[in-house]
């Protein structure tokens, strides 16, 4: 396999009402990174993530997942490959029970009966979040729903995960939990976050996205240490947090 | 929002008639309830028959009596304008307790009074014993086309998140000060229903994105169908039975 999994070239977005959202992204993300996508509020790091599984279609530019290019007659495909993981778990969680939200993608996939039910029992397994399938989405803990809208898109195999804002709502412990499920999960991963103590514990790579583009990438321990770098993208570390002195053990390893 | 486990109308147990199947009891419900409206409202004796029927199955569900009963209150507003028609009717007048009625209308009253109570027990009945997912599963099965029941769905699970905007919303105003109690008051009220308008109709345009995402194609996947067996719609069917012969016999006894 020589492609990458994920390949971004000269993407160009305009809203509806004319303000540019997006304005020649170009980013690679090889086969089993989990790559962190930094920036300020309005830099189009969610506008890019909508393009990634064709919600967005670019005026311009192209966008390949595992060689797939992202147009109308791929669709279907790309959409199984890419899971979109929406910032608010209310948005995508809309099934009457937790069961039936999980399985509603992979029964979009066209699966049915016992190899459906293994499925959704699958991918509730794979976040901890079993116990809570028969429940309704709106009696579940911050926590709980974060990790079965995770479960939605894992019980349709992804190839890629993108995740909008994941930590936005936790709790220290929820948080925690979030962690060890995704560094747990073999699947390529793009990371939309403000929580930067958060990136650089889950991603080996950070990008940086001002304005539309890309205006930086590399280790995330070394995008986090550049302080100009940051302050220039009005991003922040936490008082104290300082990522040069981060355990080593602590370190994110990337899994390939 | 809410914390509890069910819906408020759910009663947790584990009876007969919670496991029947939910299409059987929706079809029941229904049929109970057209026979009770049909009934002629001059053969008293036959309402008690029905809500004898009825009280053998809140006893079957093990349903507390008084959550029943509370449940009941629901119909107290139709009641209070039940009580007005005899005085409002015309036609032959009578007196009771020394205040002249209209006979039509006490039979008027009577009617809406026994009706509506019966109808809304039964709602009780079904709303107590199955959860809203399955009553929902139950609609599909009927072959109750797939719009209505996804509308359905979508509104019960975001009502609940609308309500809690609209709470949150009020005490922002309340924490500024706000504190209606004149209807000349109201403009922030009408102006909140304003911006609860929009924020709903965002948040349904990232939910349809995020259905999009999962392969929405525009046709909602069937999920979850059981068929109820022969012996679950004979023991269904025992509740209409009991109102569709009494209303007969109700015709019989007054022909």
């Amino acid at each position: 396999m020589s492609h990458s999994a994920v390949e971004i070239r000269g993407v160009h977005f305009a809203y509806p009402d004319g303000r540019k959202a997006l304005r020649g992204v170009e980013l690679r993300i090889e086969h089993g990174q989990r790559v962190a996508l930094l920036g300020p509020n309005g830099a189009g790091k969610t506008t890019l993530a909508l393009h990634c599984n064709g919600i967005y279609t670019a005026d311009a530019g192209s966008i390949h997942i595992s060689a797939l290019a992202v147009a109308d007659a791929n669709l279907p495909e790309i959409r199984r490959r890419v899971g979109l993981v929406f910032q608010d778990p209310d948005d995508q969680l809309f099934m009457p029970t937790v069961r039936e939200d999980v399985a509603f993608g992979p029964a979009n996939l066209g699966l049915r009966g016992n190899e459906l039910d293994a499925r959704v029992i699958e991918a509730l397994d794979a976040v901890g979040a079993v116990d809570v399938a028969g429940r309704a989405p709106h009696h579940l803990s911050g926590g709980e729903r974060r990790r079965v809208a995770l479960a939605t898109v894992l019980a349709m195999h992804p190839d890629l995960l993108v995740l909008d804002e994941p930590t936005s709502g936790l709790d220290p412990a929820g948080r925690r939990e979030l962690v060890d499920v995704l560094r747990g999960l073999p699947i390529t991963q793009l990371v939309i976050s403000h929580d930067l103590p958060f990136t650089l514990e889950l991603c080996e790579r950070a990008i940086i996205m001002n304005d539309g583009m890309v205006v930086a990438d590399g280790s995330t321990r070394d995008l986090l240490a550049d302080e100009p770098l940051l302050h220039a993208n009005r991003l922040e570390l936490p008082f104290g947090f300082d990522p040069t002195v981060v355990r080593r053990d602590n370190r994110p390893t990337s899994p390939r | 929002m809410g914390a509890g486990h069910a819906h408020a109308l759910y009663v947790h147990e584990h009876s007969p008639v919670h496991r029947l199947a939910p299409q059987v009891k929706l079809a029941a419900a229904f049929g109970f309830v057209l026979a009770v409206a049909v009934t002629p409202r001059e053969a008293m004796w036959a309402f008690a028959v029905d809500a004898a029927a009825l009280a053998v199955v809140v006893r079957l569900a093990r349903l507390p009596v008084a959550f029943v009963l509370a449940r009941l209150a629901v119909v107290l507003p139709f009641i209070a304008f039940a009580f007005l028609i005899p005085f409002v009717s015309s036609g032959e007048r009578v007196d009771v307790l020394g205040v002249s009625v209209s006979q039509l209308g006490l039979w008027g009253a009577w009617n809406v009074l026994a009706k509506a109570t019966l109808g809304a027990t039964v709602s009780i009945l079904l709303a107590a014993t199955t959860e809203i997912p399955s009553i929902l599963r139950g609609m599909a099965q009927l072959r109750v086309p797939e719009t209505f029941t996804a509308i359905a769905a979508f509104m019960i699970r975001y009502l609940e998140l609308i309500a809690g905007d609209l709470r949150r919303m009020r005490t922002a105003m309340t924490a500024r000060g706000y504190d209606p109690r004149w209807l000349w008051q109201a403009r922030p009220i009408a102006t909140s229903a304003g911006a609860l308008f929009i924020r709903s109709y965002e948040r349904g345009e990232r939910v349809h994105a995020a259905m999009l995402s999962r392969g929405y194609t525009g046709t909602m996947p069937p999920l979850d169908r059981r068929a109820a067996t022969t012996r679950e719609w004979l023991v269904a069917a025992a509740v209409p039975a009991v109102a569709v012969s009494t209303a007969i016999a109700a015709f019989l006894a007054l022909a």
